[in-house]
């Protein structure tokens, strides 16, 4: 293989991981924006939405009615979560969001230990395996849809935002809360529905993801923590900032892993491609902590 | 809504005999694994011991700062780690080894609580989350220095000349005083002028600051204390397994430590050490029970998120407020609510 056809692949690998981090960090987005909670069990979402499709393939489910019904089953829970956990909280400090949303992710984890076991699984793909050709590069068909599964869904939200009223309404209650109440809207419908959103893209990320990467229970905290990165990385409440820093976030990962070991002469492993792409977004939130594209916001005082 | 906080207890009628009856349980619970010549009742005694030095630390961060980490796990292999590397590798002394430990783990905290406790929310615990992964990842990836996946073995026992700590009861009572120490310095820091200092900056960050409380220099502070502490338990956890791998540094480590944290109540330095006792004791009995019926091993993850979401939503100031209401409920102490 030539080096350019291997750029490319690198270069298609990042991208389409990388759209998943962004769809996480979308989705944690959307609910930082409607609550100011950041959800550490986003990543979980994404992990159910895998397994699930995976576990309703095994029952007999033909592929598109057990990614549809995966789908909404990961909706159901991210509803069930707001109502159960979040809502009857007695403290709403940072603190206290930051561990209910871990408790709930153990609980979604272990709830996925418990069903479907330790190993990883896998889902058929969706088009064959068939490589498809550009120029002398072969892509993955999978990790085709995994990135137009993940800039629908980033269209998606986005008019959701942008032409629906109760898109609109959203993004009142995320602008000035007290104001958007004062004016009709229902608050708690608005956050209910922001854990729904959330999750519905997550979920359909782990299902389109599965096939490339295979899914295992213990997952989604490296997506919460890499969806994380992704929207703070591209500046904390911007949606499309979130999907450029998990794109960006993914390419490091992939490139890093593809040309770190040549290029220092094996003194670094390609093992650590992981952790280079975490310690530069560390780096960048170290020296510009509202990241890329987010503006510089007054701290009070 | 903010808890309102009780004015602390004046000298009540009975709280003396409830103080002596709880010191006496204590001793007692103490003396009790020496006591019953069981190794495995003192192996599991010292696990404690050394998850509540770490919880304490963790615990003043928390309840104090108002910060989470989700990095000890992190810290606490940093210290084990670099006393495996010094023993092992450099014939460094165990004494000099944790004291390296120490300043590795420090730096790395000032490194990464110096630019993220000026921020508010979520930075820390982000940070903290990357660092244990990272941390991780090098501990598995740099098999030369750190034996990668297998480990690092040979480690020699806690000692200093003449005094080896080769026997599992010393080993205990080394890991007591060291627990007692810590619990010291967290009441003396807890009471001091920093302690309070960090209490009115949990009331109100914007207050505290107005008053002249440098509140970001004292969150660094119990950040940087707490990693310390952590380290200075890895180390004490090399020396008594002799051994180290990356598996127990992990991620899932740093939330139990979390659920240590909070189970107990971070707003009081014995609430960790109660929910260091409980979780090790938990994790014991599913680990116990999964060997006979395999299910039961899987349980963990699950009945630890159970605990943590409960302990949030039912009982926000921990297992350790349960105390003060039996107290306040002692028909002895006059009720004072």
């Amino acid at each position: 293989m030539s080096l350019t056809d291997q750029l490319v692949q690198y270069l298609v690998t990042g991208v389409s991981i990388g759209v998943v981090y962004g769809v996480v960090g979308l989705g944690l987005t959307i609910i930082y924006n409607a609550t100011g909670i950041i959800n550490f069990a986003q990543g979980e979402f994404v992990m159910l939405g895998g397994m699930g499709a995976v576990a309703l393939v095994n029952v007999g489910l033909p592929l598109p009615v057990a990614v549809a019904v995966a789908v909404a089953v990961v909706t159901g829970v991210g509803l069930a979560v707001e109502r159960l956990a979040i809502r009857p909280l007695p403290a709403t400090s940072i603190m206290t969001l930051i561990i209910a949303t871990i408790g709930v992710s153990l609980v979604l984890k272990g709830g996925a230990k418990l069903l479907w076991g330790r190993e990883a699984v896998i889902l058929p793909p969706f088009s064959g395996t068939q490589p498809v050709r550009i120029g002398t590069a072969g892509i993955d068909p999978q990790r085709l849809w995994v990135m137009a599964v993940a800039v629908l869904s980033v269209i998606g939200v986005q008019s959701f935002f942008r032409y629906t009223l109760t898109g609109k309404a959203m993004q009142a209650c995320a602008i000035n809360r007290a104001a958007a109440q004062l004016v009709g809207i229902n608050i708690n419908r608005m956050v209910s529905l922001s854990f729904a959103l959330s999750a519905v893209v997550a979920a359909l990320a782990g299902v389109v993801l599965t096939p490339v990467t295979m899914m295992r229970y213990s997952q989604g905290t490296t997506f919460t923590l890499t969806g994380f990165l992704a929207a703070v990385v591209g500046g904390l409440g911007n949606s499309l900032g979130a999907v450029v820093g998990g794109i960006m976030l993914g390419l490091l990962e992939s490139l890093a892993g593809g040309f770190i070991d040549p290029l220092t002469g094996g003194m670094v492993s390609s093992g650590y491609n992981k952790a280079i792409a975490l310690a530069v977004a560390l780096l960048i939130l170290w020296l510009r902590p509202q990241g890329l594209l987010g503006r510089q916001k007054k701290e009070a005082l | 809504m903010k808890p309102t906080r009780r004015p602390p207890p004046q000298a009540e009628h009975g709280s003396i005999v409830f103080r002596a009856l709880g010191w006496l349980l204590l001793a007692a619970v103490v003396v009790a694994p020496i006591a019953s010549g069981n190794g495995y009742l003192l192996t599991i005694a010292i696990f404690i011991g050394i998850h509540a030095i770490i919880a304490i630390g963790l615990g003043l961060l928390m309840g104090y700062a108002g910060q989470v980490s989700l990095g000890h796990a992190a810290f606490y292999g940093l210290g084990a780690y670099t006393t495996a590397i010094l023993t092992t590798k450099a014939g460094i002394p165990p004494l000099g080894a944790m004291a390296a430990g120490i300043v590795l783990t420090a730096v790395v905290a000032v490194l990464l609580g110096a630019p993220t406790l000026r921020l508010h929310g979520h930075y820390l615990a982000m940070f903290t989350l990357g660092l244990g992964i990272i941390v991780q990842i090098i501990f598995n990836q740099a098999r030369g220095l750190t034996g990668g996946f297998g480990g690092l073995m040979g480690i020699p026992p806690l000692g200093v000349g003449y005094w080896q700590l080769d026997t599992k009861p010393e080993f205990y009572i080394a890991v007591i005083a060291v627990l007692t120490v810590t619990i010291l310095l967290a009441n003396n820091l807890v009471h001091s002028r920093i302690g309070r200092a960090l209490r009115a900056l949990h009331e109100s960050e914007l207050a505290a600051a107005l008053s002249g409380v440098d509140v970001a220099r004292y969150k660094l502070l119990v950040f940087v204390i707490s990693a310390m502490l952590a380290s200075v338990a890895g180390s004490l956890y090399a020396h008594l397994l002799r051994f180290v791998s990356p598996d127990p540094f992990g991620f899932a480590f740093s939330v139990e430590l979390l659920i240590m944290v909070v189970a107990g109540g971070a707003r009081s330095v014995w609430g960790p050490v109660a929910g260091a006792a409980l979780l090790t004791i938990l994790g014991e009995v599913i680990a116990k029970t999964g060997e006979q019926i395999p299910w039961v091993a899987d349980l963990d993850v699950i009945l630890f998120g159970a605990v943590l979401t409960a302990v949030v939503i039912f009982l926000p100031q921990g297992l350790i407020s349960l105390t003060s209401r039996l107290r306040r409920r002692s028909p002895t102490a006059p009720s004072t609510v």
